[in-house]
């Protein structure tokens, strides 16, 4: 019995591959946390599980640590089958969120843990090596708690990569740190995952995080995936209204295909109409629609240029707000039956040069139809 | 789980069988197993003085030991800074020296010959005369003895609160007083709850304070006439056992009324 | 000189304020501290008939604290109050353990009877425990003899509850994400809970045994019911009271009172330079 349960467990920790998630399930009590979920995350790449609070993500990946089992459905590494087997067994670590170090260990003996459980025999020596990867090296003695926030992050991460697992997971690993320390980190954590080439899946609702880092985002929400592929992508089209809010800002609005022209449908509501290019356009004829385009792919008019042709318009409305952030001036416009729409434009005088000013009617315009 | 089965269960269950028996007639300290509630009717009415007491005292020294225990914890919560672990060790290390000798010692700082008797003599301040042997010095000796069972669990439910909380009752224009009845207490409240049982429920069935701090007839607890029944009376087994269980009975119908009163199911 | 809108008066009243509590405090301190500063004072008197009060004629004497075993029975109380100590302790704490591991990891069918169970000695006075225990003994075994084992069987039931509280306390206030932790560094059940959980419960587990071996060191109320012939110290001096109690028994006292000081300071001083150290 021990010999096979011996051999069997080799056997897991030796599986290499994809990580695929086949129709997973899992319900808590009255809850379904993960609803029929499948997935496939190529060997080697960064992976962003987005999400907000409860939408199923930290279950997911809990579930390929083996800290959860699926009510049902598979999870498995190249063609062997995890499902079922302990977290020791598999080939899979964990950077927990807020880190969970063992707060009786050094920060060496922290990182040559996953490895003496192994019975490596240089434990030790590995987990300087994996230590000087973070560039912890000098703290190796201290014990967790006198370290920093920052400091304990890179340790976690050191303690779960020390044992190259096949898939490393991180839960929100950056979420406890400050503004400047987590775009510090995230910066480092690409640079990790370049260089050591493991599969990273990451866990996070910060939609910048997971662009900034991740080849493939996976947009989740209540158990299910609403749009994966690259940030890019998904940011560009986003196919459902649920996406488009949650990965930057968006104005949208219900609207409804009534017709084509040329092989472009045109959308329409509350008097204006949009034309979308058909690659771009996801929802069948007469379908209920939503139109969306992005703040800063707008511009401010003072004029309603001429609809059709190569531009989309809307408005006229009336500027309520401006605020300078830096980078872009954001301004809010009422736009009777659209709702209030934003328009984020480069620089800090355009509204002044073009003639708009606040409480004067105004239009939003666009070049293309960058729409969806 | 066994353990306790077999020493806390069967003991009680013993205790309750006792305290239902009777004397075999002309063989006393002999019984036989009955249903004699005379012995329950007797500890009700024979020694209903030494309840009243009990519950007196025991509650008179949870007041004192309230009063005097809350500030040391409030202190040593908020005030102490670097002293904190001495003050500790300072509320702690005493009960490590003996308890009964630590009550003797009160006996003769106390005693008739002893300065605190014979300054207060000297002014006329003593009407009796004496502290030893009044309830005076029995509810002294209980509440000295228990005091660090107030001032713990106080201490740990005020030190896990967050001090900000009370700056900010201050900052909302509470004064010292105000914040501290609106803010500071109800955050001990857990504290103070457990710390006034942990006081009161030795305190009601102690005898040894009342034995060597009290007088022979008119301090006598509870505690004093099972002891003395158990030990000195022949025959008094069955006394006794009724007097144990009455006892307990009464202290967890207070305690049970009193956790219902201020609500908190967690203690300790 | 500045205009100050705080009034001399209220200025007087917030010096007060921030004072009185310290104040008192430090009065409390001092009750607390009174007796034991007597027994120590009185381990120096040089009494003829009775400690009770002070002899100017050759005190301070050291001739008790040279003499700590000369009471007939003294030191074999100490020492039977040790080794009941020592051994209630050792059960206790590996039982209570036990049960608070039993407690908090496993959801066994009469778990909230056993929660009952244990916090209701805590809750009964000591007197009715003891009174209890005597009845069992003397009724339900009638051939066992009272002494030794019936102390140390006292002491280890009231003992376990205090144990399994504070290790409950401690185990409950543990992340779960450690031993997730551990589990996901390959490490298998046991030797996640030799690796991480047993140590970083520990330090309850050992406040745990502290507490339970000051407990039954000092009890006498329980112990006065069960011990039969045997003696403890608590009792040794309880019952010497009436002819009058040796100095050595204040010595005796003081110098447990010191030891527990030491050792406490000790231990924090260790502590503190573990930190430091790392």
């Amino acid at each position: 019995m021990g010999i096979f349960t011996t051999r069997a467990s080799t056997a897991l920790r030796e599986a290499k591959g994809d990580l695929r998630i086949e129709n997973v399930t899992k319900r808590f009590a009255d809850f379904v946390a993960v609803d029929d979920l499948s997935l496939v995350v190529p060997r080697g790449s960064f992976f962003a599980l987005l999400g907000p609070s409860g939408c199923g993500k930290t279950t997911t990946l809990r579930m390929v640590a083996g800290l959860e089992q699926p009510t049902a459905g598979k999870v498995l590494i190249g063609d062997t089958d995890l499902t079922g087997s302990r977290p020791y067994e598999r080939p899979v670590n964990t950077v927990f969120q807020s880190y969970a170090l063992f707060p009786h260990l050094t920060v060496r003996e922290n990182v040559a843990f996953g490895p003496k459980r192994r019975g490596l025999p240089d434990a030790l020596k590995l987990a300087d090596e994996a230590l000087a990867l973070v560039e912890m090296g000098h703290l190796a003695q201290r014990k967790p708690a006198m370290m920093s926030g920052g400091q304990q992050q890179r340790v976690a991460v050191a303690r779960a990569l020390v044992n190259r697992p096949e898939v490393l997971l991180l839960d929100e690993p950056l979420g406890a740190l400050d503004l400047k320390l987590r775009r510090q980190m995230q910066v480092e954590l690409k640079r990790i995952q370049t260089e050591v080439g493991l599969t990273f899946i990451h866990v996070t609702h910060d939609q910048e995080e997971a662009m900034t880092m991740a080849d493939t985002v996976a947009v989740m929400n209540k158990g299910q995936i609403e749009q994966m592929g690259a940030p890019a992508e998904l940011y560009d089209l986003p196919t459902t209204t649920f996406v488009a809010n949650f990965l930057g800002q968006a104005n949208m609005v219900e609207a409804k295909q009534v017709g084509l022209d040329g092989d472009r449908p045109v959308y329409e509501a509350f008097g204006h109409r949009w034309w979308v290019p058909r690659h771009r356009s996801s929802v069948p004829a007469g379908e209920p629609a939503a139109y969306g385009i992005r703040p800063e792919k707008l511009r401010l008019n003072h004029e309603r240029p001429a609809l059709g042709g190569s531009s989309a318009a809307a408005g006229p409305g009336v500027l309520r707000d401006v605020s300078f952030t830096g980078v872009s001036t954001q301004y809010l416009v009422d736009l009777p039956g659209l709702g209030t729409w934003g328009v984020f434009e480069r620089g800090r005088w355009i509204v002044r040069r073009r003639g708009v000013a606040r409480s004067r009617r105004i239009c939003c315009s666009c070049r293309g139809w960058p729409g969806w | 789980m066994a353990w306790l089965v077999m020493f806390f269960v069967v003991p009680m269950v013993q205790l309750f069988l006792v305290s239902l028996q009777s004397d075999y007639p002309g063989f006393p300290g002999y019984y036989y197993q009955d249903v004699n509630v005379a012995n329950y009717a007797r500890a009700l009415t024979d020694f209903a003085p030494h309840f009243g007491r009990s519950m007196l005292f025991a509650g008179l020294a949870t007041f004192f030991a309230f009063v005097l225990g809350y500030p040391l914890a409030y202190a040593m919560a908020f005030k102490a800074g670097r002293w904190r672990g001495v003050m500790m060790i300072c509320v702690i290390a005493p009960f490590f020296t003996s308890f009964i000798l630590r009550t003797i010692a009160w006996r003769q700082i106390l005693s008739d010959e002893g300065w605190i008797a014979s300054t207060l003599n000297a002014i006329n301040l003593l009407p009796g005369g004496r502290i030893t042997e009044t309830w005076v010095a029995v509810v002294a000796g209980l509440t000295y003895n228990f005091l660090p069972f107030m001032v713990l669990p106080i201490y740990s439910s005020l030190e896990r609160a967050n001090p900000t909380v009370i700056e900010a009752g201050g900052d909302l224009y509470a004064n010292g007083f105000t914040t501290f009845r609106t803010v500071t207490l109800p955050m001990s409240l857990p504290g103070v709850l457990a710390g006034t049982l942990l006081t009161f429920i030795p305190a009601a069935g102690d005898y040894v304070n009342a034995e060597l701090l009290g007088s022979d007839v008119s301090t006598k607890m509870v505690g004093n006439v099972i002891e003395s029944q158990f030990f000195r009376v022949l025959g008094g087994f069955p006394d006794a056992a009724a007097l144990s269980f009455t006892l307990m009975a009464l202290i967890l119908a207070l305690v049970f009324a009193y956790t219902r009163k201020f609500g908190t199911e967690e203690l300790l | 000189m500045s205009a100050s809108a705080v009034s001399p008066m209220t200025r007087v009243r917030y010096w007060i304020a921030d004072r009185w509590v310290m104040t008192s405090a430090l009065l409390v301190l001092a009750y607390l501290a009174l007796p034991v500063v007597y027994t120590l004072v009185f381990s120096f008197n040089n009494y003829t008939k009775s400690n009770i009060a002070w002899n100017p004629v050759g005190s301070p004497t050291l001739k008790h604290w040279l003499d700590p075993c000369g009471p007939p029975g003294i030191c074999e109380a100490l020492v039977t109050s040790l080794q009941v100590g020592a051994v209630s302790t050792l059960v206790a704490t590996v039982l209570g353990t036990m049960i608070a591991f039993a407690l908090v990891r496993h959801d066994f069918i009469g778990r909230g009877p056993t929660n009952l169970l244990v916090f209701v000695p805590m809750a009964t006075p000591e007197i009715v425990l003891g009174a209890s225990l005597l009845t069992i003994f003397v009724q339900g075994f009638p051939s066992f003899q009272l002494g030794f084992f019936s102390i140390v069987i006292a002491h280890i039931m009231f003992c376990v509850s205090f144990v399994v509280v504070t290790v409950k306390a401690r185990l409950q206030s543990l992340d779960p994400r450690m031993e997730e932790a551990a589990a996901d560094l390959y490490a298998d059940s046991r030797s996640a809970f030799v690796r991480v959980t047993l140590p970083l419960v520990l330090p309850g587990i050992v406040s745990a045994a502290m507490l339970s071996f000051s407990l039954s060191f000092d009890d006498f109320i329980i112990t006065n019911f069960v011990s039969g012939d045997v003696s403890t110290f608590p009792k040794f001096v309880y019952v010497s009271y009436l002819r009058g109690i040796p100095a050595q028994a204040n010595v005796i006292g003081f110098s447990l009172f010191l030891i527990a000081v030491l050792l406490t300071i000790g231990g924090q001083v260790v502590g503190n330079l573990r930190t430091k150290k790392g």
